[in-house]
């Protein structure tokens, strides 16, 4: 187990560089897209298996942890869920990406920059100190910014550009954050810097300060309102299987999580903080919805309907720290617990939903040459497959059961209205109504009713793209029925390392602050 | 010193957010981007930096709690070296597409950029 959590980071890094090597060996070039497959298909082996085993740490190096400096890595429930949803999704973007990346030259710095990103972003979600938590981010935001930018026409360089300037000024505050948490502590090490946070005192000027950067920084990583301007752009931007890693994981595993990440197990959950969690999510949830209702090209509207499902996500783990917070009857009848599993679980539905229809998008947007709603039509005669994975990626997110988005809105909405939330849970429900409109839109308008003159000649995309939908639409339906067992075995242990807060952490790395 | 030298770091950093933000020329941008890297980094060396500190060097003969008494935190010395790498790898990606965008547009004003709304 020990030696598996480091792999996990090498493993796919090793593939990027080893692909960048490959394709410049004369026979062997065409390989690049099979070693990709490779990489990401044993990240996703491996992360099965650590979920299979305890809390692991490593102290890489060998620094051990009673001194204060090295690199700490921890692979505790909350990292081993991010970790089988990234190379979940990795890997099914990875499959479509073999087939729809034929129309690009260079494809191999594609392949290279795609490994890259998964192995940062493994390593945003077992980093056990802020500054590599900081590193990561940054490689995994450096590779996203040159994938949004691959096509390198004028409307993705510009978009690009948005993202990558936007994105420099978020990890910018990230590192702010750092460097005032290192100068009240001494410390790197989350849970030595949770430890002494207390003793500094935690309304102190000098905290507020740390937390407010951080949480700016990782809120922008996010793209929650009031951050959200660069992924409207960003995400339509990228060729579909980026567009699907970019909504369905980065923006879970370098905004949300660390932003869960760095307000309950290094901040402790106050409930200032948890306020700030509970606003973000709550205008992100409405605004990104109403932004999406209007809009005609298909990847545009799902990227603001990524806006409004995170917003979901970070709502429902706000009201969870307060409810926690509170020490009332509330905590101690798991209302704490069950918001935190809504929010968790939502993320995970969220991954599975937003990558299957982004890259249902991307086959269409290949088939067609066009991803404006109003010039499609009829897709669901032609396309059979794509349109399957398009129908149970829209039933998932509007909320339809039995798929997966249904059973993580409505613990949400229950766990909100038992929180004595009530509001907040209409408002949930009201965007969920919303989502629900929307999707119809696009059914109505991409699969149904007669071709127009641009899709009239779609035929059906190649197996791997299919595959991948197929397997992606799968997951989808089998996650919303098997709700229980994935409680006890994924997210229990996840909603235990966020609640668990401070104590927890020091408890599992034997740390004497 | 004391307090003052933090202000011009959190000055330097206001500098840089206001190019990132008010600026229409791409490159102006960029330089907007480098500023805002270099008040951070300012401010890592500022919270090792010790008032009349020596080189956090262990010479020959001298015990570790003598010079961790003494000397400056190398710590952020550390950090600064991996902010600065990342900086230029960042500074490199932003003057590529922006010499990119030069030749689509033929211009590095933003303005001129309108093909994505909002």
């Amino acid at each position: 187990m020990e030696t598996l959590v480091p792999l996990m980071v090498a493993v796919p890094l090793g593939v990027g560089f080893a692909i960048v090597a490959i394709a410049h060996i004369r026979g062997v070039s065409r390989l690049v897209g099979a070693c990709c497959v490779a990489g990401v298909l044993a990240c996703l082996v491996m992360a099965l298996v650590l979920l299979g085993g305890g809390t692991v740490h490593v102290y890489v190096g060998g620094w051990g942890p009673q001194r204060t400096l090295g690199i700490g890595m921890v692979c505790d429930g909350l990292a081993k869920l991010m970790l089988v949803t990234i190379n979940l999704v990795a890997l099914a973007s990875v499959v479509f990406a073999t087939a729809y990346m034929r129309r690009f030259t260079r494809v191999w710095l594609f392949y290279a920059l795609f490994s890259l990103m998964t192995a940062a972003m493994n390593g945003v979600v077992l980093a056990g100190d802020l500054f590599n938590l900081f590193v990561f981010l940054e490689v995994a935001a450096i590779a996203s910014y040159a994938l949004v930018a691959f096509g390198c026409e004028a409307e993705e360089l510009e978009a690009a550009f948005k993202y990558a300037v936007l994105g420099t000024v978020g990890s910018a505050f990230v590192l702010m954050g750092v460097a005032v948490l290192y100068a009240l502590t001494g410390q790197l090490n989350m849970a030595k810097v949770a430890a002494l946070l207390p003793k500094v005192g935690l309304s102190g000027p000098g905290v507020l300060l740390g937390a407010g950067a951080l949480m700016a920084g990782l809120a922008l990583k996010a793209a929650m309102v009031p951050f959200h301007a660069w992924l409207p752009d960003a995400h339509p931007s990228a060729p579909a299987p980026i567009s699907a890693m970019l909504s369905g994981v980065l923006i879970k595993a370098s905004g949300v999580y660390a932003l869960a990440r760095v307000v309950f197990n290094v901040l402790g959950g106050g409930s200032h903080y948890a306020t700030i969690l509970i606003v973000l999510g709550g205008v992100s949830m409405l605004v990104g919805v109403l932004l999406a209702v209007g809009q005609w090209d298909f990847k545009r509207l799902l990227a603001y309907h990524s806006i409004s499902q995170m917003g979901y996500v970070l709502l429902a783990l706000g009201v969870g720290a307060q409810v926690a917070g509170s020490e009332g009857v509330l905590a101690r009848n798991g209302v704490a617990a069950l918001c935190v599993f809504g929010g968790l679980y939502h993320l995970f539905n969220h991954a599975t939903f937003k990558s299957l229809l982004f890259l249902s998008s991307g086959s269409i947007e290949q088939q067609t040459g066009t991803r404006q709603l109003k010039e499609l039509g009829g897709l669901a005669r032609r396309m059979p497959v794509t349109s399957f994975g398009c129908r149970v990626g829209a039933l998932s997110i509007a909320g339809v059961p039995p798929f997966n988005g249904f059973f993580s809105k409505l613990i949400i909405i229950v766990a909100v209205a038992l929180a004595g939330r009530p509001v907040l849970a209409a408002l949930a429900a009201l965007v969920a109504l919303v989502t629900l409109l929307s999707f119809v839109k696009v059914q109505r308008y991409a699969l149904e009713g007669e071709p127009v003159a641009m899709a009239a000649g779609a035929r059906e995309a190649p197996v791997a793209m299919g595959s991948a939908l197929v397997v992606l639409a799968i997951v989808c339906l089998l996650s919303g029925v098997a709700m229980v067992p994935l409680w006890h075995y994924l997210f229990e242990p996840a909603g235990a390392a966020l609640l668990g807060g401070v104590g927890k952490v020091l408890s599992v790395t034997g740390v004497s602050p | 010193m004391g307090i003052a030298i933090y202000v011009l770091a959190f000055a330097v950093l206001l500098v840089g957010l206001y190019a990132v933000i008010a600026k229409k020329n791409l490159i102006k941008v960029i330089l907007g981007v480098a500023i805002l890297d270099y008040a951070l980094n300012l401010l890592l060396v500022l919270v090792g930096y010790r008032t009349g500190g020596t080189a956090p060097i262990l010479s020959r003969g001298e015990s570790p709690a003598a010079l961790a008494a003494t000397a400056v935190d190398p710590l952020p010395q550390a950090l600064v070296l991996t902010s600065i790498v990342i900086g230029l790898g960042i500074t490199a990606l932003l003057v590529a597409m922006a010499l990119r965008l030069h030749e689509k547009y033929g211009t590095f004003d933003v303005e001129a950029m309108r093909k994505l709304r909002g």
